[in-house]
């Protein structure tokens, strides 16, 4: 166990390494309740969504899912979070646990600026999430949700209940696998956990924040803290399809002269020669250093050494010949399309 | 982790303090991580190994071992020149994990002194200086 934004969080179960392959084989699953749940409700719920979110909230319907940043009005990136638009006056964002505090200061000061008439609840200490990934996922929470229970395609969500309690069945993830995000009070997230165990017949694994961490670079996701912070803008973190211009966010205006002028530094994948691990911070070399690793590991599923980071744009084409500075010597590596990795089916 | 585990820590070797084992064999003195040491570390998934012909001297580092986690300098716990290394573990880092004593063996070096190895601990000072650490 690890602290970690005042939880208790487990790092592994049983190895990195397994918990990673038996996600992408069978199923997994992850306790995250630290993630934050802020919720707007009210008149002016969706000005407000729309005002700190790069992504479009207008053509969000009931039961949609989207993913986007909050920018500070220089392009920076506060945080990053989906959006669930649970009715046309009321959204859900879940957002980063060691930011929640930071989102819901930044809220309250929008909302003031506004003068929006909606309420700003921070949901966080008593929303459970439990997320079930893999191939079995889905089968799984169907035994325990009940056959005639909802089944949402992706990025589509259904409310619906269990032991009595609201819960918000959610077809996204961090994975890259096919499964739900499974949002309830914290009061029945034993009981669910177990259920699902229990319906899954041995084959759902707890899975540790080691082996996510791990799963969603392979599959390039973004993590806050590692390519995305204050100083980075999302055009430049590889983010443009969750920023719709016209929308009026806070730092759209920004966004636009990057957009127009191009990042002058844009985020990569690199896959490297050796089997030496760029951890975070580790200098991505041309002639000479030029950039910088934000996120590196080991990839189980596609067994070569991954990293993320930032080059200037001239660096950043697929198949681009760099290195990476490790224990002072240099490790060829080569700029590759991401995800890393892709499912099978 | 709260959960007291049973390390194997094999009578027929010395151990350092950094969690390296050396036992003699026909070859010469052979090293490697321990049980211990390769459960902290879980997931190795590299290792870093020396050239043979080079000199690696007590307490010196002499490569890495790195696992999904973490990475960790292997401590060279006599003096010598290397006389094998274990090239599988290319291939195999797991065998890291999978049998430390064993196929898990990484460097085998000629001592400079034989008696250097007096210097490292038994097994049973071994298991204190585990069991010590697993208790903070």
């Amino acid at each position: 166990m690890v602290p970690f934004a005042g939880f208790e969080m487990p790092l592994v179960y049983s190895s990195i390494l397994e918990e990673h392959r038996h996600v992408r084989a069978r199923v997994g699953l992850f306790d995250v309740s630290h993630m934050g749940e802020l919720r707007l409700s009210g008149p002016d719920a969706a000005r407000l969504a729309q005002r700190v979110f790069s992504n479009r909230v207008d053509t969000l319907k009931p039961g949609g899912v989207r993913y986007g940043v909050f920018c500070t009005p220089e392009g920076g990136v506060i945080d990053d979070a989906t959006l669930y638009c649970i009715g046309p006056e009321e959204y859900l964002f879940c957002v980063n646990a060691a930011t929640a505090a930071d989102d819901f200061a930044w809220f309250t000061k929008v909302h003031g600026e506004l003068a929006a008439s909606c309420a700003l609840r921070d949901e966080t200490a008593r929303t459970a999430l439990i997320a079930i990934q893999g191939p079995e996922a889905c089968e799984i929470a169907h035994r325990v949700l009940g056959a005639k229970g909802p089944r949402p395609r992706r990025w589509r969500f259904a409310e619906t209940s269990f032991q009595g309690a609201p819960l918000l069945l959610s077809r996204t993830g961090y994975t890259g696998e096919d499964g739900y995000e499974i949002y309830l009070p914290a009061e029945q997230a034993l009981s669910l956990w177990s259920a699902l165990i229990d319906a899954s017949r041995g084959a759902a694994h707890p899975i540790g924040l080691a082996a996510r961490d791990t799963l969603r670079t392979e599959m390039a996701y973004s993590l806050y803290g590692h390519e995305l912070d204050r100083s980075i803008d999302p055009l430049k973190a590889d983010l443009a399809r969750f920023v719709s211009f016209g929308t009026g966010f806070i730092g759209e205006e920004a966004l636009m002269r990057v957009r127009d002028s191009g990042p002058e530094q844009r985020r990569v994948g690199l896959i490297l020669a050796g089997r030496q691990v760029a951890r975070p911070g580790t200098a991505i070399l041309a002639e000479q250093i030029i950039g910088q690793v934000t996120s590196g590991t080991f990839g189980p599923s596609i067994e070569r050494s991954i990293a993320i980071g930032y080059v200037p744009a001239q660096y950043a084409a697929p198949g681009t010949q760099l290195g990476v500075e490790i224990r002072g010597r240099r490790i060829p590596c080569e700029v590759t399309e991401t995800p890393f990795y892709s499912r099978k089916t | 982790m709260a959960a007291k585990k049973d390390y194997e820590i094999p009578e027929d070797c010395r151990y350092t303090q950094s969690d390296e084992w050396v036992r003699i064999d026909n070859d010469g003195a052979r090293i490697g991580l321990t049980d211990y040491a390769q459960s902290e570390l879980s997931d190795v998934v590299f290792v870093e190994l020396p050239e043979v012909g080079s000199q690696i001297e007590a307490g010196e580092p002499f490569g890495v071992v790195e696992s999904v986690k973490a990475v960790s300098d292997l401590i060279a716990p006599i003096s010598g020149e290397v006389i094998a290394v274990h090239q599988a573990l290319d291939e195999h880092p797991e065998w890291v994990n999978e049998d430390p004593y064993g196929r898990g063996w990484i460097v085998c070096i000629e001592p400079e002194d034989a008696e250097a190895l007096d210097s490292l601990m038994s097994t049973e000072a071994y298991r204190k200086h585990v069991e010590e650490r697993a208790a903070s």
